[in-house]
């Protein structure tokens, strides 16, 4: 009997069906082989994946509805408000971590629903500069309303998760403090099951009916789906991802910081990534804000801090710090992506396939 | 607050609102004609808000007397105009015509990262801090029957006033506005050549005019320019052309007037930190009884998206 070996071409093929598995495999097995994780680039990748995760929420609202949302980071910003308004040793509440972030996604969510059932009545472009306007009002909101908010200096400190659990003697909330890779696997496992979750919704019948009310309302309508009810269902899940990612990002700061940056140059930086990753598509999302954000949180620091160290050693570079020319390098990278591949980089098949068929 | 200074603030509100109105005609007649949201708008006007700045600096080093001032401020705001016109063209030829045909939202992200750019280019130009305008008058305010009104607010009504008739005649009265018109009315263009890849240019170069012109009128008004004025002022005067209708001109303008009429009394009766907020949640209620906006077309007609 000929037993057929599995060969590297069966894995590629495997591996592309089910690319979460070896992806999330090196991500896990990261800290071994880079024990630099645990100090301030821990930090940072850290922040990538909270922002993936944002990134997916918005994914389901831009890629699977195509409705463009140019506020996510609001409720980014409301996730993380609530979770430090219910932690905060200052507040009479004081929960334990884990309801705390139940209860502010729950909220996060209301609120979705809220300002999604007047508005998604509205056409796209409208319904972006609502969304848009919302994330505004809600950023001054974070800054005038101080002694709920604490203003520019942001709410805190918040206690880490697993404050006060002893397991065999060692207090898991310091744990978290004194090394990242506690935040790291926290968001990782967070990626993961939102990255399932949203592969789940895409297939079942709710995920099919955001992309036929996306495709052909008229035609979706006659079916008996009611483009409201399910762009309302999108929008609120859009908030609850996001507010779960805001959650982890407070949390693992230890505090709200700037309300500033829950505005709305993040919440277009988070749409760009989506879009040049591939509207859609779950892996190209991740690769989306691994590029841009990683760029900004991750490359930029390294690099200037590389040039500080050089410099009055070889010559004097201070014009020339990477961080002032940020944003000119970021828009030319967005430029040249979208020249190229206006589909994204790693587009979903039915996005792809339905360029094709509108370019013939 | 009593009657007088109520009205005074009307006053500042309609002459800010006047300049957001012409940002806003920039953004609904590329909106018009190409069906794409220009964010990308703001900084052009705030490149040619630098541009003015170094003309006016250069031209009236000391205040003068009115004639003249208003001479060389209309001349600057032609000179800006024409820059931010031919800036406009640049971008739409090398950045947006390839991706007339692309999915919709693609050439949204190049206008985000055309932004980006001239964000760039204005902080290189002009530096991180604010930088202060001219004084172009001798006498900074003048009174006239009890109230006392800024020679700044006269000057960006001696620039804004006839930018708008000219419009409105360049739209009604030729051949070119009523192409754009109908074609606004229709359809979006994915042409890249042709009559049509003609008009896309003439509105490019329309709408950056206005903005150019613009921008010397908010310069004068708000004293101060910064890198980062694009950002603020095109949103609220993307607010404003959403609130007028995106793709009507007159809404663009009437729109420009009530965001700048909200904002200056939510200055005068909050405080500036409300400002915003103030006018998005008005735009918010506004859209959540009329969606469509005060003089845009319900969704049933036309062929935009």
């Amino acid at each position: 009997m000929k037993i057929q070996w599995p060969s590297l071409s069966h894995f590629v093929k495997w591996s592309k069906k089910n690319w979460e598995i070896p992806v999330f495999t090196m991500l896990a097995l990261a800290p071994w082989f880079y024990p630099a994780l645990a100090g301030g680039l821990g930090g940072q990748m850290t922040s990538v994946l909270i922002i993936c995760i944002a990134a997916l929420g918005l994914n389901v609202m831009v890629g699977f509805t195509g409705f463009l949302h140019l506020g996510i980071a609001s409720f980014f910003g409301l996730g993380g408000l609530f979770l430090a308004i219910l932690t905060v040793p200052m507040n009479p509440l004081e929960i334990g971590f884990l309801p705390a972030v139940f209860v502010s996604v729950g909220l996060t969510a209301a609120i979705g629903t809220l300002l999604g059932s007047p508005t998604l009545r509205l056409r796209g472009e409208y319904l972006a500069i609502v969304t848009l306007g919302f994330g505004e009002v809600v950023r001054v909101l974070f800054l005038n309303l101080e002694n709920v908010t604490g203003g520019t200096q942001g709410l805190g400190p918040i206690p880490p998760p697993g404050s006060g659990i002893f397991v065999t003697g060692i207090d898991l909330g310091r744990e978290f403090v004194v090394d990242s890779r506690w935040f790291y696997y926290l968001s990782l496992i967070a990626l993961f099951v939102v990255v399932l979750l949203v592969r789940v919704l895409e297939k079942s019948a709710l995920g099919r009916a955001w992309i036929a009310v996306r495709e052909e309302p008229l035609a979706a309508a006659t079916i008996g789906i009611s483009a409201t009810k399910v762009r309302l269902s999108a929008f609120t899940i859009a908030a609850a991802i996001a507010g779960l990612a805001g959650c982890l990002s407070v949390a693992s700061i230890g505090t709200t910081g700037d309300p500033n940056a829950f505005g709305f140059n993040r919440s277009v930086a988070i749409l760009c990534a989506v879009i040049i990753g591939g509207l859609g598509s779950i892996p190209g999302t991740l690769v989306g804000v691994t590029i841009l954000f990683g760029f900004d949180i991750v490359v930029i620091p390294s690099v200037d801090s590389w040039m500080q160290r050089i410099q009055g050693q070889v010559f004097d570079v201070s014009l020339f710090t990477l961080g002032s020319w940020r944003l000119a390098l970021v828009g030319i990278a967005l430029i040249v992506v979208m020249r190229f591949r206006p589909i994204g980089l790693i587009p979903s098949r039915r996005f792809a396939a339905e360029f094709q068929e509108s370019k013939q | 607050m009593d009657v007088a200074s109520f009205l005074q603030q009307c006053g500042i509100g309609i002459t800010s609102g006047g300049f957001l109105g012409l940002i806003a005609v920039g953004y609904t007649l590329v909106y018009g004609t190409v069906g794409l949201i220009h964010f990308a708008h703001g900084d052009v006007v705030m490149l040619g808000g630098c541009l003015s700045l170094a003309i006016l600096s250069f031209l009236v080093p000391v205040p003068v007397d009115p004639l003249t001032g208003c001479l060389v401020v209309v001349l600057a705001a032609a000179c800006s105009g024409l820059f931010c016109g031919c800036l406009n063209i640049c971008i739409d030829q090398f950045v947006y015509r390839p991706l007339r045909n692309a999915p919709p939202l693609s050439p949204l992200v190049s206008t985000i990262g055309v932004s980006f750019v001239l964000m760039n280019v204005g902080l290189i130009w002009i530096g991180p801090t604010d930088r202060a305008f001219p004084e172009i008058f001798l006498e900074t305010t003048r009174s006239v029957g009890g109230f006392s009104i800024a020679m700044a607010d006269l000057l960006v009504l001696v620039i804004v006033v006839p930018a708008v008739l000219c419009l409105y005649v360049l739209l009604r009265q030729t051949r070119f506005g009523r192409s754009l018109r109908s074609i606004a009315a229709i359809t979006r263009v994915t042409a890249r050549s042709g009559e049509a890849g003609k008009l896309v240019i003439a509105t490019f170069f329309l709408s950056g005019f206005l903005g150019g012109v613009a921008s010397v009128a908010a310069g004068v008004h708000a004293t101060t320019i910064n890198y980062q004025m694009g950002h603020q002022m095109g949103l609220y005067a993307l607010t404003a052309a959403v609130l007028g209708g995106i793709g009507s001109v007159p809404g663009a303008i009437v729109g420009g007037l009530i965001v700048g009429l909200i904002r200056a009394i939510s200055v005068a009766f909050l405080g500036p930190r409300w400002a915003i907020a103030s006018v998005f949640l008005v735009l918010i209620i506004f859209l959540a009884f009329r969606p469509q906006g005060i003089f845009g077309k319900s969704k049933t007609r036309g062929g935009q998206r």
